[in-house]
């Protein structure tokens, strides 16, 4: 049982709360997609600027003296979503809708995003130095040990406070999102324009104000992705830009421009990424004992070396691009 | 349009002369090296985007490969290496490489012997597996041999450098056929995003093979073609003037390079094949029905570029005699490159070699520059009791991304088509 516990430690809790990073990042990066046809690349920056935006509100928060009895960098989320939701809308009146009036193609705004992501990538940098941050500064990381000798393990199941609270969080926010696109009259004019955006407007849809809930949807979940992130593990100014490929990976193998295969996506990267870093023999040791002495399950039996964890995402991707390019839930192919 | 061509490369001498005259010559010289470097890569890129369209944003992957290839021709010999028994299990690693391969290639035909459908799909994807366990199997036992017992790394050849940058040319060149077979009949940002995904595996790949690339411990001092300052020394010379004198003479060479180049691409591209090749770009499916092979045409220049990558970043990892994995960054191997052909002028090759050399200069002079400005501020509010800047130093040498990014989205607003745009002519 030792090993079954080990297993759900190793691999289910850490590729669920991976995957759930990967998917709220994925959704923005896919709701993007399927409005304004284009790869956001400057999203990676929205979750770092989102993260820091909550850090500053909880060192605030703390300089003030307010205690809270979950983690401060849940309580001021809300607020910082709102923060990066005006984020997000300023980045794009000011960058990317001069460039779409001009008529420039897709290709334009994906540079445009990249220069994008170098700016703000600067500014974290110079204000914020290339050191790393904790929200656990002054309030302490609450471990819960589960305890399961009930069933003959001699290991405690470990899980943070914050993965609990970013598991349930992340699952709110999806079913939210869910009832917003397919309930409101706003959401179902989002699914319409990611359709066909001239048939949309010609039937009477603000286009314009679709455009602006995308990126306040959009920028708001980054900003959510983001701050977990930094709360599971530590806020530096690369945070998000290093998994930004595999967010991309998942909105790609989910299919761009559906929702729900940037869900998909992400706990399928998030899962894949944790399972081929995985030791097996850990789990299957047990079996030592039955099996012939030729037959011995060596020390290190994990599909890939740990370095290699990051290109798992893009083995992924490009098989999924050479077998299915529309991705597994058949997104926008144009 | 000549006119204007001109004054810019007046004003960039002028640029480079400012430069020499308050950073020294020997920083100024040496920055005129790398730049002439990037110009070779920025050429390549301007032949993949500017004459074919082709996304490629995986620059860094094929400097990476270029710098490990001249690395393994140019650097010295690792006698121990070939004294033990690592060759040998290379050797085993290799030929099991080559199984793998065989049963890969082998499932594939399987339509023939009657399996077809979904059993094709399993039997291709268990003989992939097959192939990597029977692959991994021999090369890990190699790799922690030859890391622990057989000389640490494989070492070099030892052969000259020049040879090691036309080596770095073909492996860019293979790598990019490869690359190029798999993507590049996605459409535009799926092609990037794959480019990016690959050019990551490479790094992590080259990183990570501590038995063939020395991983992050780095190989230096890699030889140059020219004689080194220190030889320039040993025959009596100070050292401002010996590095100097080191320094023009690999300038010559890679000037020698890039002008050769830059000869055969304009020919290139004046020359029925650029028509093609724009005429593609252009409009790929009115070139496909007038009896062009595009997806082939396309791989073809997707090599070509690749190619004076490929070179470019060998020149510049002999330059700087180091070949350390973990210093290539996406942000300076990758999108500094798009900047340069972007803000130059994709399309025009002179547009492209004057983006790389303003870029490059503007991306080294731009940490210096920041510094004053932030020495200048933090005097003024030290002097207006607000104290001084805390950690100048550090902030400086993070601007440059800042201005990189801000460089982008200006050329992007104002100039979209660059500043020495493509020349378009119309004939009758």
């Amino acid at each position: 049982m030792t090993e079954i516990i080990f297993f759900i430690n190793q691999v289910v809790i850490s590729g669920l709360v991976l995957g759930c990073i990967y998917a709220l990042g994925a959704i923005g990066i896919t709701l993007i997609f399927g409005i304004l046809r284009f790869a956001h690349f400057a999203h990676s920056e929205l979750m770092t600027g989102g993260a820091f935006i909550a850090f500053l509100l909880a060192s605030a928060f703390a300089a003030w003296g307010i205690a809270t009895p979950i983690p401060t960098g849940f309580v001021v989320l809300p607020l910082a979503m709102v923060l990066a939701a005006i984020l997000a809308l300023g980045i794009d009146k000011g960058f990317y809708a001069p460039l779409r009036k001009r008529g420039a193609k897709p290709v334009t705004l994906l540079i445009a995003s990249i220069g994008v992501t170098l700016m703000i990538q600067g500014l974290i940098r110079l204000f914020f130095g290339a050191g790393s941050y904790s929200f656990f500064e002054n309030e302490p990381k609450e471990i819960f040990r589960i305890d399961t000798s009930a069933i003959g393990s001699t290991r405690p199941l470990v899980i943070t406070e914050p993965q609990v609270l970013m598991i349930v969080v992340t699952l709110v926010s999806v079913i939210a999102l869910h009832f917003f696109l397919t309930r409101s009259r706003l959401g179902k004019a989002m699914r319409a324009m990611a359709d066909n955006a001239d048939l949309a407007q010609v039937s009477g849809i603000n286009t314009a104000l679709v455009v602006r809930v995308t990126w306040v949807i959009a920028g708001a979940l980054a900003c959510m992705a983001g701050t977990m992130l930094a709360l599971d593990v530590t806020l530096k100014p690369d945070l998000a830009f290093n998994i930004i490929l595999p967010i991309f990976a998942a909105a790609i193998v989910g299919g761009l421009g559906q929702a729900y295969g940037a869900i998909a996506g992400g706990l399928l990267i998030g899962f894949a990424e944790t399972l081929a870093v995985f030791n097996w023999t850990m789990l299957f040791r047990p079996l030592n004992t039955i099996l012939p002495d030729w037959l011995q399950l060596p020390a290190q039996l994990a599909l890939v070396p740990t370095e290699y964890k990051l290109t798992v995402a893009f083995v992924i991707l490009v098989v999924t691009l050479l077998v299915r390019p529309t991705g597994i839930f058949k997104g926008a192919s144009s | 349009m000549i006119q204007r061509s001109l004054a810019l490369f007046g004003g960039l001498f002028v640029l480079i002369l400012v430069i020499g005259w308050v950073m020294g010559l020997p920083f100024t010289s040496s920055r005129l090296v790398e730049a002439a470097a990037y110009a070779l890569i920025a050429l390549g890129l301007n032949i993949q985007w500017g004459y074919g369209g082709l996304f490629n944003f995986g620059i860094m992957g094929f400097l990476m490969v270029g710098g490990a290839a001249v690395t393994f021709i140019s650097f010295p010999v690792n006698p121990e290496f070939w004294g033990s028994d690592g060759p040998m299990m290379l050797g085993r690693a290799l030929f099991a490489f080559a199984i793998g391969a065989l049963i890969v290639l082998a499932a594939r035909q399987a339509h023939r012997i009657g399996i077809t459908g979904k059993w094709k799909g399993a039997l291709t994807v268990l003989a992939w597996f097959c192939a990597y366990v029977l692959y991994r199997s021999q090369l890990d036992p190699a790799a922690a041999y030859i890391e622990s017992a057989g000389g640490g790394w494989v070492g070099g050849l030892g052969a000259h450098p020049v040879l090691g940058w036309l080596f770095g040319g073909v492996l860019a060149a293979g790598i990019a056929y490869i690359v190029g077979k798999i993507c590049l009949g996605l459409r535009t940002d799926y092609l990037a995003i794959a480019t990016i995904g690959i050019s990551e595996i490479i790094r992590a790949l080259i990183k990570n093979m501590d038995w063939l690339t020395r991983g992050t411990l780095t190989v230096s001092p890699i030889p140059w073609p020219t004689p080194l300052p220190q030889d320039y020394q040993a025959g009596g010379m100070d050292i401002a003037a010996s590095l100097i004198a080191a320094r023009a003479g690999y300038l010559v060479l890679a000037l020698v390079v890039l002008a050769i180049v830059m000869w055969l691409i304009s020919r290139a591209y004046t020359g029925p094949w650029g028509r093609m090749m724009r005429a593609i770009r252009d409009n790929h499916v009115a070139a496909s029905s007038m009896g062009k092979n595009v997806t082939s045409r396309q791989l073809e220049i997707f090599v070509f570029g690749s190619v004076l990558m490929g070179i470019g970043g060998a020149m510049l990892v002999t330059f700087v005699q180091i070949f350390a994995p973990s210093s290539y960054q996406p942000i300076n191997h990758t999108f500094l490159i798009w900047v340069m052909v972007i803000v130059g002028g994709a399309g025009n090759n002179w547009g492209a070699l004057f983006g790389a050399v303003l870029l490059w200069l503007v991306w080294v002079v731009s940490e210096p520059l920041s510094k004053a400005v932030f020495d200048f501020v933090s005097y003024w509010s030290t002097n207006a009791g607000w104290g001084a800047i805390p950690e100048i130093e550090a902030r400086s040498a993070q601007m440059r991304v800042f201005v990189l990014g801000l460089v982008i989205t200006i050329a992007l607003r104002f100039a979209p088509k660059g500043l020495i745009p493509e020349v378009v002519k119309r004939e009758g």
